[in-house]
C-alpha cells in the first residue's frame, strides 16, 4: 500500500535568508503523498502551504532536509528538475494570470513543447488536456485565451499543466475568486481527474466544506509546521484547535456539534450536508419531540440547505 | 535567480539631524554642493567639500559603507576616465608602459575627476539614504511647483514617481510568481544563446504587462472613486514645514560652499 510518490523530510525554508527581512516559512516539515490519493492541505494565509507545495516540484530549494519524488532525492546531483516538474504538475493560484500565447491551443502546448515532444504528440496532448477539463477543442483552440470567460481561462491554465501528463497534480486554491457555479465545475473536474483518470491530487484550499466533501486525507498547517493529519472526519473532531488556528470546521459539523451540546443525541462526526441529512432524518422522524418536529418537517424537504440553517435551528 | 533579494530604494530609517531635515532642504543643499563641485578646481577645495560630505554622513548615522556602495555602478566609468587622463593628458612623464606615457598633470587631473564623480554621487546618496521615497517626492513636487506656471506638471510628475515606487515591489513579486508558474510548465530561462533566452522572456513579459495594465486600470478606478482629480486644491496629511533646523542647515551649508568656491 505504501507507494509514496512525494516525500518531504525535515524541510526548513526561510525567505530572504541572511537579510534583516528573513522570515521562516517552513520548520521541520514532514509530509508524504501516496500514489493515487486525494489530499488537501489546509491552513490560514501565511501558514506555509504555498511554500510547501513549491518544494514538491523543486521550485524552491529547502535550506535543510530533503524532497524525494518517485524514490529520487530531487536535489541530488544529476537529477533533471525538468523531469520532476513534469511528474509533479503544479497549478498556481489564479493560474489564468500566466496565459500568454495568441491561441488557446498554443498556450496549452507550451509545456509539451518545452518537454521536446514531437508536434504530433503535442497536438495529442493538447486535445487530451482540453477534453479532460471539458473544453471544446474545435470551438476554442484558435481563440485568444484573453477573450475567454474567467472560468474558461482557468480551465485553459489547468489544461496547460495537464498537457505534461503529470503523475501528481498539485493545485493551489483552484477555486479562488470564482462564483459558486464555477467552483462546483472546477471541483467536479478535479474529482473526475482523480476518480476517472487516476491522478494523485494535492489540493490547497480554504474551504472546509470543499475539503470535507472531496479529500481523502487532510494535512493541517499552522505557523510553518504540520500540526494535524488524518481523514477529514478525524481532523474536524478538533473543532476548537482548528478555530484557534484561524480555520474552522464545515458549517454543518458545527451545527451538529451544537445540537449534540444541547442534548440532542445526533452524531458529532458529521462533516457533509448529505451525512447530516442521513443522520437527522431518521432521528427526527423516529422520535418527534414537540419542538424538533416543527423544524424537521420543514427541514426534511429542504435537507440540502441544512448547512446554512445554523441560525434558525439555534434559536 | 532570487528576485526577492533585490533591495528596493535605499532609505535607511533614522532619527538623526539629517533625517529630520525637510526633504526640500536636503534636495536644495545637495544641488548647492553639486554646483560647487563643478565650479571648484583645486585639490584643497575638493578636500573641503569632501569633509563636508563625510561630516554629513557621520551626522546622519548612516554607515559609510552604504554611501560608498552607491559608487559601485560607476566604478568602471571612474577607472576609465582616470586611465584616459593619466595616459592622454600632456605633462611631465612619470612612467611609461610600452609606448604609452603617464604624466604628472594627467595623474592630478585623473584624481580630481574621480574625486568629483565620487563626491557627486555621495552628496546625492545622502539625500536618498535619509529621505523616505514619499517625503522625497513630496519635496520634489513642492520645489517644482513654481515651474507649473511655465507648464511643468509638478504634481503629476510627483504622483507618477510615487506610484512607480509603490509598484516596484508588487511587480517584482508578480514576476517571481509568473516565472515560477512557467518553470512549473518546463520553461527554461537559464540555458541557450541570447536569442533563445530573449525568446524565453516572452512567457514572462506578456502576463506581466497584462497584469500591470490591469493593476493600472484598477488603481485609476480606485483613485477616482476617492475623488482624485489632480493636485489642484488638494490638501496634505503631512505638511512640509521649514523649521529652525532647516534654516540653520541652509545658511551654514550655503555659506560654507560659497566660501569654498570663493577662497580655495
Amino acid at each position: 500500500m505504501s507507494d509514496t510518490i512525494i516525500e518531504v523530510r525535515d524541510v526548513c525554508y526561510t525567505y530572504m535568508r541572511g537579510t534583516p527581512l528573513a522570515r521562516q516559512a517552513l520548520a521541520n516539515v514532514n509530509v508524504s503523498i501516496e500514489r493515487g490519493e486525494l489530499v488537501a492541505i489546509i491552513g490560514r494565509t501565511g501558514s506555509g502551504k504555498s511554500t510547501l507545495i513549491q518544494h514538491f516540484n523543486g521550485l524552491l530549494k529547502p535550506d535543510s532536509g530533503s524532497v524525494v519524488v518517485g524514490g529520487r532525492d530531487i536535489w541530488r546531483k544529476g537529477v533533471a528538475l525538468r523531469d520532476i516538474r513534469r511528474k509533479v504538475g503544479l497549478v498556481f493560484q489564479y493560474p489564468e494570470h500566466q496565459l500568454f500565447e495568441e491561441t488557446v491551443a498554443a498556450d496549452i502546448a507550451f509545456a509539451p513543447r518545452n518537454l521536446a515532444m514531437s508536434e504530433a504528440e503535442v497536438d495529442e496532448a493538447v486535445r487530451e488536456a482540453m477534453r479532460v477539463v471539458d473544453l471544446d477543442y474545435d470551438a476554442l483552440c484558435a481563440r485568444s485565451p484573453f477573450e475567454l470567460s474567467g472560468g474558461q481561462k482557468r480551465r485553459v491554465a489547468i489544461a496547460g499543466v495537464l498537457a505534461m501528463r503529470p503523475e501528481v497534480l498539485v493545485l493551489d486554491e483552484p477555486t479562488a475568486g470564482m462564483d459558486p457555479r464555477g467552483r462546483e465545475e472546477v471541483l467536479a473536474e478535479i474529482r473526475q481527474l482523480h476518480e476517472t483518470h487516476g491522478y494523485t491530487i494535492v489540493l490547497v484550499s480554504h474551504s472546509m466544506e470543499d475539503v470535507a466533501r472531496f479529500a481523502e486525507r487532510l494535512i493541517v498547517m499552522d505557523g510553518g509546521a504540520v500540526v494535524m493529519e488524518g481523514s477529514p472526519r478525524e481532523v474536524f473532531r478538533n473543532r476548537e484547535d482548528l478555530v484557534r488556528m484561524g480555520l474552522g470546521v464545515p458549517q454543518v459539523t458545527g451545527l451538529m456539534a451544537e445540537l449534540a451540546a444541547r442534548g440532542l443525541p445526533y452524531a458529532e462526526d458529521v462533516i457533509t450536508v448529505e451525512e447530516a441529512l442521513h443522520t437527522l432524518l431518521p432521528a427526527l422522524l423516529g422520535a418527534p419531540s414537540a419542538s424538533a418536529s416543527a423544524s424537521a418537517s420543514a427541514g426534511a424537504g429542504a435537507g440540502t440547505r441544512a448547512g446554512n440553517g445554523e441560525g434558525e435551528v439555534g434559536e | 535567480m532570487n528576485i526577492s533579494s533585490v533591495a528596493i530604494g535605499q532609505y535607511i530609517p533614522g532619527e538623526s539631524l539629517v533625517h529630520r531635515l525637510d526633504p526640500r532642504t536636503k534636495i536644495a543643499l545637495s544641488l548647492v554642493v553639486v554646483v560647487a563641485l563643478f565650479i571648484v578646481k583645486s585639490a584643497w577645495a575638493y578636500a573641503a567639500l569632501g569633509a563636508l560630505i563625510i561630516g554629513t554622513v557621520a551626522a546622519a548615522h548612516v554607515p559609510l559603507k552604504m554611501v560608498l556602495r552607491g559608487l559601485r555602478p560607476l566604478l568602471f566609468v571612474m577607472v576609465l576616465t582616470f586611465g584616459l587622463h593619466l595616459f592622454m593628458d600632456p605633462g611631465e612623464p612619470i612612467f611609461r608602459i610600452g609606448k604609452i606615457v603617464a604624466t604628472d598633470k594627467g595623474l592630478a587631473q585623473g584624481l580630481i575627476t574621480v574625486a568629483r564623480l565620487s563626491l557627486l554621487i555621495m552628496a546625492t546618496s545622502i539625500v536618498t539614504l535619509t529621505t523616505s521615497p514619499i517625503a522625497f517626492t513630496d519635496g520634489l513636487e513642492s520645489l517644482l511647483k513654481p515651474l507649473s506656471f511655465v507648464g511643468v506638471p509638478a504634481h503629476e510628475l510627483a504622483m507618477m514617481m510615487t506610484i512607480a515606487l509603490r509598484f516596484i515591489p508588487t511587480l517584482l513579486e508578480e514576476t517571481d510568481k509568473i516565472m515560477k508558474a512557467q518553470m512549473a510548465r518546463g520553461a527554461d530561462f537559464e540555458t541557450g544563446n541570447i536569442a533563445k533566452r530573449a525568446r524565453a522572456m516572452i512567457p514572462i513579459l506578456v502576463p506581466l504587462f497584462v497584469s500591470a495594465f490591469r493593476r493600472a486600470d484598477e488603481l485609476a478606478m480606485a483613485m477616482e472613486a476617492r475623488c482624485y482629480r489632480g493636485g489642484q486644491g488638494r490638501t496634505r496629511l503631512r505638511q512640509l514645514r521649514l523649521g529652525s533646523l532647516d534654516v540653520a542647515a541652509l545658511v551654514l551649508v550655503t555659506v560654507y560652499a560659497v566660501a569654498v568656491v570663493a577662497v580655495l
